[in-house]
């Protein structure tokens, strides 16, 4: 039982080896091998969640290496949710991609590879080997954006790779910084040695801080560090963009957390104030920035993709605040956005496969079309809005009471204006969806393919993409249909969880923010 | 301050390496140089790493020989780092390679004009 925590990692490894050998056997069972990996996947991480939300914390030392010295792999309620998520969400796109695709045994090997890195960052507790898990992660996930057709895939893939290795880089470099000052690389232990031998207000420590949260906020994509996440999202195909989109962003959330309140722990917050409103400050940048550029956005993806920037700004913001009600908001809103912005993604994917609608113009009378995928899109869309009582609403109501508890009153603000701004992007895309009329068939291509965009300005990049708009309309099945609303229907039915799940925090929680 | 960088000049070497790489990353246009940038970047970690294990007049950390000892275990971290760069540039040239098969260029200036055409 106390080594579930290492087969979190070892199994999704092994199945992807597995996957890769079976698919030149036989391409088609390597999705069979993909999917019973991912089904035990969820299965451990259930049990060990199970375990861990009374209260209990698991540790599992590496290779029988004591603590220190060896890597340890600690799981408490925190990381066991997130563990959880990331097996549940692999699960839910894989048996999206065995209808849309990629099908080849290296998807499946590089799909696993990504959630062994993803399980490996949620449980370790040692912050080199999080380094290590760091960059597995964005190996796969650079390799999955490529597995895309087009050459505009490569490209997003490239700008991922480069930027993504700058961060990771950065944060190795705070690792170093840390490790000279505190000579140890568990997180316990040098949680331990900061603020007792070494003063919090140490230069080193203080360096180490920042190349820590920078690095990892390139990771999570936090405005002004986000520019490769577009692209990369919207050149990949639908299933990677809806599991990128929700789990290695959110992963990287979630180190952050990890970084604050276990390593360098609130006390480092009270010893350096200006280290906390900085954090606090550019998260919430992040949140205002975000939204702007989403509505300037007239490719459906990738305004989903710079809603996340926005979003992830307000779950930094709620880490770096860290009360306990904050934390509390912000492991539920990471935990709902993962959820609401994969079943959009996938959402996108379907109407995309349907249609061939790609662009928020072209979603034009598509309620009376595809009456389902619609609802789902408008459901998941008012519930990113945080429309109670889906589970956008709640975690949002948390971080903002918290930093109206916290003093933090620019936060309460900022949350007030995003919401506004997010339901300007959404509302747009629901008033095309149900309140536009719907193109005449014959009219349908002609008119897609010269729409006229819905906003003058574009971002940076600014291409269009209309050479690789798929020309096949109706590939899209019941299973795929029934898959999106059954997302739809939980993020609403997460909503009326998420107190009861905050309550499972509540055993975890004050120990990790113990002064 | 002289006397500060003559005795640590592998910090010096440090510093300069980091912001070599950055700027041939950022800079250049060209996308196989690039990545060597994003090398250069990554080698002044590594480097950053091995300065801070080095004791004056340590020795090897092996039995027998007696100490004081060099710390080993940057030296370990390195190693697996070394091995994540250069899986990454495998990754990052096979993405070059991918590209110069669609568009025909390694120059970003000119792949933009090219995909502005898309």
């Amino acid at each position: 039982m106390s080594d579930v925590p290492a087969l979190l990692v070892a199994l999704p490894i092994l199945a992807s080896v597995l996957a890769l050998l079976v698919g030149q056997w036989r391409p088609r069972a390597a999705w069979a091998v993909a999917f019973l990996g991912t089904a035990v996947q969820v299965g451990a991480a259930g049990l060990l969640a199970a375990r861990v939300l009374g209260g209990e914390t698991v540790r599992y030392a590496v290779g029988d290496f004591a603590a220190p010295y060896g890597i340890e792999l600690v799981v408490d309620g925190l990381s066991a949710s997130v563990a959880l998520l990331v097996a549940v969400v692999a699960f839910g796109v894989l048996l999206y991609s065995r209808v849309a695709g990629p099908r080849e045994p290296a998807f499946h090997a590089q799909y696993l590879l990504l959630v062994a890195g993803l399980s490996g960052m949620s449980v370790t507790g040692d912050v080199f080997n999080l380094y290590v898990f760091l960059e597995i992660t964005g190996l796969a996930a650079y390799a999955l954006v490529a597995s895309g057709e087009s050459g505009r895939a490569a490209v997003g893939a490239l700008k991922y790779l480069l930027i993504g290795t700058v961060g990771a880089s950065l944060y190795l470099l705070g690792v170093g910084y840390a490790f000279i000052v505190t000579g140890t690389l568990n997180m316990a232990d040098m949680a331990g040695t900061l603020g007792s031998e070494i003063a919090y207000t140490h230069p080193a420590v203080l360096t180490a801080f920042a190349l820590v949260v920078t690095g990892l906020a390139v990771k999570s994509a936090v405005f002004p560090l986000h520019t490769w996440q577009p692209e990369a999202y919207a050149s990949a195909p639908d299933g990677v963009s809806a599991f990128i989109s929700a789990l290695v962003s959110t992963v990287s959330a979630y180190a952050i957390a990890r970084v604050i309140v276990s390593v360098f722990t609130v006390e480092f917050f009270r010893a350096n104030p200006v280290a906390q409103d900085l954090v606090v400050g550019i998260a919430g940048l992040s949140v205002v920035a975000g939204s702007v550029l989403a509505v300037t956005q007239t490719e459906v993806k990738r305004m989903l993709a710079y809603s996340s920037v926005s979003q992830f700004g307000l779950v930094v913001a709620a880490f770096a605040i860290a009360t306990e009600r904050a934390v509390t908001g912000g492991t539920v809103h990471l935990i709902g956005h993962a959820v609401m912005k994969g079943g959009l993604f996938l959402a996108a994917g379907a109407v995309a496969a349907a249609t061939g609608a790609r662009y928020v113009s072209e979603y034009r009378g598509l309620a009376s079309r595809r009456p389902f995928l619609a609802g789902a899109v408008a459901v998941l869309a008012l519930a990113m809005v945080g429309v109670p009582p889906a589970v956008g609403f709640v975690g949002k109501w948390y971080i903002a009471l918290a930093a109206v508890e916290a003093g933090w009153w620019f936060i309460a603000a900022v949350i007030l204006s995003s919401t506004l701004l997010t339901l300007a992007y959404f509302a747009r895309l629901v008033e095309r969806m149900y309140f536009a009329s719907a193109p005449t068939a014959a009219a349908g291509t002609a008119d897609a393919v010269g729409a006229t965009p819905d906003a003058a300005v574009a971002d940076g990049s600014g291409e269009t993409a209309e050479a690789e708009r798929p020309g096949t309309p109706d590939r899209v099945t019941p299973g795929v249909v029934a898959l999106v609303v059954a997302v739809a229907v939980l993020s609403v039915a997460l909503g009326f969880a998420a107190t009861d799940f905050a309550q499972l925090l509540r055993p975890t929680l004050p120990e990790l923010l113990a002064p | 301050m002289i006397d500060l960088l003559l005795t640590r000049y592998n910090y010096v070497a440090v510093v300069l390496l980091l912001g070599v790489g950055t700027y041939m990353l950022i800079e250049n246009a060209n996308l196989v140089k690039k990545v060597i940038g994003m090398n250069v970047f990554q080698t002044g970690i590594f480097l950053f790493f091995i300065t801070a294990a080095y004791a004056e007049g340590a020795g090897p950390p092996l039995v027998g020989h007696g100490g004081p000892y060099v710390s080993p275990l940057p030296h370990v971290l390195i190693l697996t780092a070394i091995v994540v760069g250069v899986s990454l540039t495998a990754v990052a040239l096979a993405l070059v390679v991918r590209i110069y098969a669609e568009y025909g260029t390694l120059d970003e200036d000119v792949l933009r004009e090219v995909r502005a055409d898309e």
